[in-house]
């Protein structure tokens, strides 16, 4: 049985975490109503994008000669996994999820016998994935001192992807994030970037429209297709912070409530032993008296 | 029946007009290009330059690269450095103006970049007179 100094201890001692992930939890909510905005906002970008590219890619009659980001290189040999995860901890298992997809997907590739390249973007995935793919990590990305993300810092990783495409580096480019759905739910994902995925194709089917080309197709795509590649990287990167923020605040709220129960128990507790000592010390006292 | 069509410019992280317009003109790469309702439906993309929408009112917009769609009498611009032309001061402009003249120099740019940069140099110097 602890003594009645120690649970005073812990009493103030769960409370003041109560504190910071109170704090914790409201500074979550505040950043989550931005994130959200902002994903909010650069999610028809990209969806235009993508719409742009599928008609342009319908009107391509000769696939042998379209451009290498949009057919691959014919070959499926060597993958490059773009792992997206954020820069802080203590937002529940935000990072944990994406890894876990990625990792069964590494294992995946390198059960098929295939080459596997990793590229890092943000501290907390690296540490999760180095401790058993740190030999295949080629590249590691963090931008922790910038507050806001940018459409910059998306070209920076889309500019080195597209550099490593054009070395003949990697056949296969999929990225990894969190899609955010709302506060409560984000879904891990991996998303084909590199040869364009048209599987989504078939989905916009009536939008089967006759375009004019100025300049030609080739030259569009070609001019096209690299921005396409930081603009994917972008949306991931915004889905990505919202759900961060999402994440950690329910993470935190969690967090409070169960120091408020912990509270709860802990004074029930301290209550108890205090009247116990005081029952103690009163048998002492009357039996004390009634032996005179 | 009207003669207007409805145009949106979106740049990644932000919507940044949705509006009605008679006739909106674009500096498209090949040449500047005027759209008016029920063009042809057409894709293309943009070199430096200014976007001019007529509509009651005039507005301007100075974007430096994009993509442009026209489909169903709604033009889709899509660009990340649209900015109107009433809110961009005059620092930031001579800012971009020393960037590209600079860049003009480097001696391994390509004719592509060149094309742009001469192109943006050209607009810049215009909007700041």
């Amino acid at each position: 049985m602890p003594s009645l100094d120690d649970l005073k201890k812990r009493i103030k001692s769960v409370k003041s975490t109560q504190k910071i992930t109170k704090a914790m939890k409201m500074v979550a909510a505040a950043k989550l109503r931005k994130a959200q905005e902002n994903a909010e906002k650069g999610r028809p970008y990209s969806k235009k994008m993508q719409n742009i590219i599928l008609n342009l890619t319908k009107s391509i009659n000769d696939p042998n000669n379209a451009p290498r980001l949009l057919v691959g290189t014919g070959k499926d040999k060597t993958y490059l996994c773009v792992v997206l995860t954020a820069d802080r901890g203590l937002c529940g298992g935000f990072n944990s999820n994406i890894c876990k997809l990625a990792k069964s997907n590494f294992k995946k590739i390198l059960s098929e016998g295939k080459d596997l390249k990793i590229i890092t973007v943000g501290s907390k995935g690296l540490d999760q994935i180095k401790r058993e793919y740190g030999k295949y990590v080629i590249k590691k990305f963090s931008f922790k001192d910038n507050k806001q993300i940018t459409f910059k810092e998306a070209e920076i990783v889309g500019n080195e992807v597209i550099n490593l495409f054009n070395q003949n580096e990697f056949d296969k480019c999929i990225l990894f994030f969190n899609n955010f759905k709302n506060v409560i739910t984000q879904i891990p994902q991996a998303q084909q970037i590199i040869p364009a995925d048209n599987k989504q194709a078939n989905v916009t089917e009536e939008s089967q429209l006759s375009y004019e080309f100025e300049p030609d197709e080739d030259e569009i795509l070609e001019d096209l297709l690299p921005k396409n590649i930081s603009t994917q990287v972008f949306k991931a990167f915004l889905e990505n912070a919202a759900s961060e923020q999402g994440s950690r605040m329910t993470a935190m709220d969690n967090a409070t409530r169960n120091a408020g129960d912990l509270v709860d128990k802990l004074t029930i507790n301290y209550n108890r032993s205090r009247q116990a000592s005081i029952t103690k010390e009163l048998i002492e006292i009357i039996s004390g008296a009634e032996s005179l | 029946m009207s003669e207007k069509f409805t145009l949106e410019i979106i740049s990644p992280d932000n919507l940044i007009i949705k509006t009605s317009a008679m006739e909106v003109v674009i500096p498209s790469f090949e040449g500047e290009m005027g759209i008016l309702k029920g063009h042809i439906d057409l894709i293309t993309f943009l070199r430096p330059g200014i976007i001019k929408i007529t509509d009651d009112t005039e507005k301007n917009f100075f974007v430096e690269d994009g993509t442009v769609e026209f489909s169903n009498n709604n033009l889709l611009i899509l660009t990340s450095t649209a900015k109107e032309l009433k809110t961009i001061d005059k620092n930031e402009l001579k800012i971009l103006l020393d960037d590209a003249e600079t860049k003009l120099k480097e001696p391994e740019i390509t004719d592509k970049e060149r094309y742009q940069l001469s192109y943006k140099i050209e607009t810049l110097k215009n909007i700041s007179l």
